[in-house]
């Protein structure tokens, strides 16, 4: 739409060529006003709260019940009543560990990738996705605090000086995790927040022509002040820069450390070097899943289709695809490696998971992520919202059971036949792990009460108005004026 | 107005207009004046005269910091403070050290780059005399200020507010110190 034939000052070779003209995609349909962008998103916060948010508000807290009885239980009677014994030690924990955690991953990867890409489209969704990466690192936390068994110890984990004068032994992947997730978690917060402070002051002005005192005062707060200050935002766009820049190597570090876990021990079906980027891939994967799972109920609720318009989600979708796509090479190539290695244990492991004892597992793997994701090759199917939907309830489920299928079937089935077993959850783990749902639910859902789900300002930023040339900017560059 | 003013506010509808006053503004030769606007504008920062923002190099400096305490809390509890051989593995190298000091580098320039923000920004600050116009709010949503500070060597009243008022600018108001 910024394209044009205004030729002048530019290189005569650009009236030979003719330039392709690249429509730039629209990104708040209707040619919305800046005020209308307010209204929209914080007339949510002000409205009235609506009866379909209490009943979910009752059941996810229904629902996350379920953890805290589960790790009550756990705490009061010892890590025994989970499920898992000799051959297979980790279990349940540690596929839910690395499921949560890959899920938060997508949250990440639209706000700082993207943002280094400069995919604008990434505005209307950064905001809920930071803060499903945020609820998702809580869940994930979870896990590996509680199955240290003694919880009142976890702090073991961390290098605080103790009577034993022992410190961490540093050269175990195990600890390095310690350090990946407790930066990703504070990294994602303070990502999360930086981007929020604009609309706080937005809410904090907005509640104070309301009267309403008190949520001015503690919006207002965490607005530290803002004023809409070019000065601030010049040095706010550079710091909003910088978070992006540092958090694009996070992201591939957590889960390059997470996979770690696996591919530094000896294990047949743990120890490969395809793991680093086969898991990043993943994670993005369950991570855009999680995404369209959260966003497209939210835009239907809340009538967002303006500013999640069908090019939002075809852009998911087909990110959808691509990592699923990557994910299902990684697949085929695990299983030509086993061949190609002539590692007769290697290659047991992988023909033990597609035929063994948890074929079923395996086979629902391959369907959900290898399968589903084909799909979104047809725009018929992206441009069908709740089939979009089902679909990425699809690639979540297979997501989790891919690492119930890497974790379990190779500690079940290692070297030695005398020393093969067979696991199976417990109820107090099937709880627990059913119960972070509600947890998850329980936080999104305060989150979409209380906290614009879209930046404003950068909503904002993305719209004709925000255009200092009036859409007749670089006529060189002919599909962007910034 | 009996008491010195903190300086002249102006209002401007438009992304175009603010851009055009503020290059004006820049080139009258003000030196104490400022644009709030709702969202960032690109190439704002050129017609205010801005330089490129500190912050990085606040931030460089977060990133060293915390790279060099992971290799030297990795080498301190492993090779010094307590010495323990585990799995005849050296007590300290680069290579066992780096991830943990990689993350550290992430996680300390995160904090010096939001700390650094809020430091050369001068935040928190939540009373300040533009907060207190009352029209302030519309900043926030949908129009665009230019405000020129008093203490600014060039201000004069008059002039300033003939300035803002040619380069379009409405409901030229004088803000409470």
């Amino acid at each position: 739409m910024a394209a044009h034939a205004d030729t002048a000052g530019h290189p005569a070779i650009l009236d030979e060529v003719k330039p392709a003209v690249l429509p730039r995609a629209i990104l708040v349909a209707n040619n919305r006003s800046f005020s209308w962008i307010t209204e929209k998103i914080c007339g949510i916060i002000e409205g009235k709260t609506p009866v379909w948010w209490w009943w979910c508000f009752a059941v996810a807290c229904f629902v996350a019940s379920f953890t805290v009885a589960g790790l009550t239980y756990l705490v009061a009677t010892g890590v025994g009543v989970w499920g898992h014994a000799n051959p297979v030690n980790w279990a349940w924990d540690i596929v839910n560990f690395v499921f949560w955690i890959g899920i938060g991953h997508a949250g990440t990867l639209i706000s700082a990738i993207l943002c280094l890409l400069r995919q604008k489209w990434r505005t209307s969704i950064n905001r809920a996705a930071e803060a499903m990466t945020i609820f998702a690192v809580v869940c994930a936390a979870i896990f590996p605090v509680f199955h240290v068994g003694r919880i009142w110890y976890a702090w073991f984990l961390f290098p605080i000086p103790n009577s034993n004068y022992i410190w961490q032994n540093f050269r175990s992947p195990l600890e390095w995790d310690v350090f990946a997730v407790s930066t990703y978690g504070t990294v994602s917060v303070l990502f999360w927040y930086i981007g929020l402070i604009p609309d706080l002051a937005v809410l904090r002005d907005r509640f104070e022509a309301a009267g309403n005192k008190l949520r001015s005062f503690l919006y207002g707060l965490f607005a530290m002040g803002w004023r809409g200050s070019n000065r601030h935002w010049s040095n706010y766009e550079m710091a909003y820069l910088i978070l992006a820049g540092i958090s694009t190597p996070l992201v591939l570090s957590v889960h390059t450390i997470v996979s770690f876990d696996f591919a530094v021990s000896l294990l047949p079906g743990w120890h490969t070097t395809i793991f680093p980027p086969y898991f990043v891939a993943g994670a993005i994967f369950s991570g855009f899943g999680m995404v369209l799972t959260l966003m497209l109920p939210l835009r239907a609720v809340y009538h967002l289709e303006d500013l999640i318009t069908q090019y939002h989600i075809d852009c998911m979708c087909k990110i959808t695809l691509a990592t699923g796509t990557i994910v299902g090479y990684a697949y085929a190539m695990e299983f030509f490696i086993a061949w190609y290695s002539a590692n007769p244990y290697e290659g047991f492991t992988f023909i033990n998971r597609a035929f063994g004892p948890y074929a079923w597992a395996y086979w629902i793997m391959i369907s959900c992520n290898v399968i589903t994701p084909q799909f979104f090759w047809f725009k018929k199917v992206r441009n069908c919202t709740w089939f979009v939907w089902v679909l990425s309830i699809f690639v979540n489920v297979g997501m989790w059971f891919e690492r119930f299928v890497i974790i379990v079937t190779s500690l079940a089935r290692d070297f030695l036949p005398s020393s093969w077993g067979y696991y199976s959850p417990s109820i107090v783990e099937i709880f627990t792990f059913f119960g972070t749902f509600g947890v998850f639910s329980v936080l999104f859902l305060l989150f979409i009460r209380f906290l614009p789900i879209m930046p404003m300002a950068e909503l904002k930023a993305v719209t004709p108005q925000a255009d200092v040339h009036g859409g007749h900017g670089d006529p060189a560059s002919g599909q962007e004026t910034h | 107005m009996a008491a010195p003013s903190y300086g002249l506010i102006a209002t401007f509808d438009t992304a175009p207009e603010i851009y055009h006053a503020a290059a004006q503004v820049r080139d009258a030769g003000y030196k104490n004046w400022d644009v709030i606007s709702p969202c960032p504008l690109h190439g704002l920062d050129a017609a205010m005269g801005l330089k490129r923002s500190i912050v990085p190099r606040i931030s460089l400096a977060g990133g060293i910091t915390g790279f060099c305490t992971g290799m030297s809390l990795i080498w301190w509890t492993g090779a010094y403070d307590y010495k323990l051989t585990v799995g005849g593995k050296p007590l300290f190298s680069p290579m066992f050290a780096f991830p943990v000091s990689y993350e550290l580098t992430i996680l300390f320039t995160a904090f010096a780059t939001i700390i650094g923000m809020f430091i050369v920004n001068g935040l928190p600050r939540h009373h300040h005399p533009v907060l207190k116009y009352d029209q302030i709010k519309r900043g926030l949503d949908d129009r665009f200020f230019i405000v020129i500070e008093a203490r600014d060597p060039r201000f004069n009243l008059a002039n300033t507010s003939a300035l803002l008022a040619k380069l379009g600018g409405t409901g030229i108001k004088e803000l409470e110190a």
